[in-house]
């Protein structure tokens, strides 16, 4: 059973206080919506990609402390990396979330205070609807959904 | 072999029975009757405040259940045998005392459905969609669930119809003036909630119909949430159609209930097509079967009705008006307790409501508060409540709700309250 101090980690409380890349971006080429139906939770991501390179990111939206928390992460982590990284980051942040916890998530950084999501699996869409939605900001599909 | 019918009744001979006197109920003994309640979860005693979601069964209605499967299980209205006999009585004496409960004139006017959602669609494809014409109008109000918008929306974009929504105030409460401006020459039917399951707020069923009627336009009343918090009587209503779902009346759940007038029904085409609801099938042409069964397609949710005529006994035995006291008393000291809490703000605050408590606290949101409040053991509803017009209505994305039910208890509330307290340490 997940304690609730896994869950709602000081680096989770204060980003859902403090919301870092938490504006629109007027120049982004990448942008996407993400949904999640089961909450209402919804988020507007932009991204500035150029050569490859995720030069700039940011989010708007409403949602719990977790998606709100995990989009602000996400932003941190992903911005300066290859647009590769990034997806190879998103594979290891659902990795992380979803399954038992086999490898160290020691060197995910802040990214890692989210690993007590997979003790709650009802807020596992909270905590990738971000993800989700950079991934179609990428492909540049207009709109995701987590359902 | 156990008899279906009078197994695990509850005594009428105690206080409950008292209850039209002065309403009094005996919760401790009610709660015995409910197993689930004794149970635990993430370690601590349960705290059940969904019931606006589905009510828990108490074990009449298990039982119930349980002696269909081990004694007279067999397929309805088909064979001469003996099991075949006995389950078709026991499923048409599931329909006589959802008859009663509802105080319909005849069992002909009551439909099985699979839930109340089954029972507006089949108003919208059967009355309203052959009725409609380009410009017709069908009015709702802003405090619908999902499954009093989308089936309207979709005979209207089938027929050029007009979806119109009679607004609510500030409180939750439904705008009769409102009501009475939008009905006009086009309006073809009225549908309408007895009682919000984002709000609480009960709606003067009777007096909208009324109205409506002023103006010869039919009226359906979903009381799905009304019916296990207040006394509905469909005839005392006079409503032309009335849904309500067997999983709330603390029955089981693919089990639920359309109450048409006669005359109506009788004009209707039939919904879905297949076995039980013809009279004779050719490959040429099938002739429907007479009331109810016209709108009862293919082998019903046999041991669903039986579940339910155990739970509206059960309803009964205890009392509605015992229970509809209690719970308004609960509900007063639910606000009570919120108010206490600092950043909690109620929604739904119509002069009459029941039941029902839509809260958010301030900086928190509602999905956070519902996790928090779980690993406490108290289960409490969050999101939009499939009522997004309401949350919109509100500017707001989503709430927490508790609902109550006849089993729950001042501590109940004051678990929840304490939890809601653990909610702002986490945040603080």
């Amino acid at each position: 059973m997940g304690d609730l101090n896994d869950l709602y980690q000081e680096v989770i409380l204060d980003h859902n206080r403090r919301p870092r890349n938490f504006h629109a971006l007027a120049d982004a080429n990448h942008t996407a919506e993400g949904y999640n139906p089961l909450c209402g939770d919804r988020l507007t991501l932009y991204l500035k990609v150029h050569d490859g390179i995720v030069t700039d990111v940011s989010f708007e939206g409403a949602g719990c402390a977790i998606s709100k928390a995990s989009a602000s992460l996400m932003t941190d982590a992903v911005k300066g990396k290859s647009v590769a990284e990034a997806e190879a980051l998103f594979e290891r942040f659902h990795r992380m979330v979803t399954t038992p916890p086999e490898e160290s998530v020691e060197d995910m950084g802040k990214l890692s205070a989210l690993a007590g999501v997979r003790e709650f699996p009802v807020r596992v869409k909270c905590a990738s609807l971000a993800w989700h939605t950079l991934k179609a900001a990428i492909a540049e599909k207009k709109r995701t959904s987590t359902e | 072999m156990r008899e279906i019918a009078t197994d695990g009744r509850p005594d009428l001979s105690g206080p409950a029975r008292a209850g039209r006197v002065a309403p009094t109920l005996d919760v401790a003994r009610v709660r015995a009757d409910f197993p689930i309640l004794a149970r635990t979860v993430h370690g601590k005693p349960l705290v059940y405040l969904d019931n606006a979601a589905t009510t828990q069964k108490p074990q009449a209605v298990l039982d119930a259940i349980q002696a269909y499967y081990t004694g007279i299980n067999a397929n309805v209205h088909r064979g001469v045998h003996e099991l075949s006999a006995r389950a078709t009585d026991a499923f048409e004496a599931a329909r006589e005392r959802v008859r009663a409960f509802f105080h319909a004139a005849s069992t002909r006017e009551i439909v099985f459905t699979r839930n109340a959602t089954e029972g507006i669609n089949l108003v919208a494809h059967s009355f309203a969609r052959p009725l409609l014409r380009e410009g017709d109008e069908v009015l709702i109000s802003a405090m619908e669930h999902h499954s009093n918008i989308v089936p309207w929306q979709i005979v209207c974009g089938m027929t050029g119809a007009r979806l119109r929504v009679v607004p609510i105030d500030d409180a939750g409460g439904l705008r009769l003036d409102e009501l009475e401006r939008l009905l006009g020459p086009r309006t073809r039917l009225v549908a309408m909630t007895h009682m919000s399951n984002a709000l609480g707020t009960i709606t003067p069923a009777a007096e909208i119909v009324r109205i409506a009627h002023r103006h010869n336009v039919p009226v359906l009343i979903d009381a799905s949430q009304a019916a296990y918090h207040l006394r509905v009587d469909v005839q005392a209503l006079d409503c032309d159609f009335l849904v309500a779902t067997g999983h709330k009346l603390y029955g089981p759940t693919g089990i639920g209930v359309l109450y048409g007038k006669e005359t109506r029904l009788e004009g209707m085409p039939p919904f879905l097509g297949g076995g039980d609801m013809i009279s004779s099938v050719t490959f040429e042409k099938s002739t429907w079967n007479a009331l109810p069964y016209k709108f009862e397609a293919g082998t019903p949710h046999i041991e669903g009705a039986i579940g339910l005529h155990a739970a509206l006994d059960y309803i009964d035995g205890v009392g509605l008006e015992a229970i509809a006291a209690h719970e308004r008393e609960l509900t007063a000291y639910a606000t009570g307790v919120l108010q206490e809490i600092e950043g909690v703000r109620i929604y739904g605050t119509a002069p009459d409501k029941s039941s029902i408590v839509s809260f958010v606290m301030a900086g928190i949101h509602p999905h956070d508060v519902g996790t928090i409040v779980d690993r406490e053991g108290v289960a409490i509803r969050t999101g939009h409540h499939c009522a997004q017009p309401v949350m919109d209505r509100f500017g707001i994305p989503a709430t927490a709700r508790l609902s109550i039910a006849m089993y729950n208890t001042r501590e109940d509330i004051d678990r929840l309250g304490r939890a809601l307290r653990r909610v702002r340490e986490v945040f603080a």
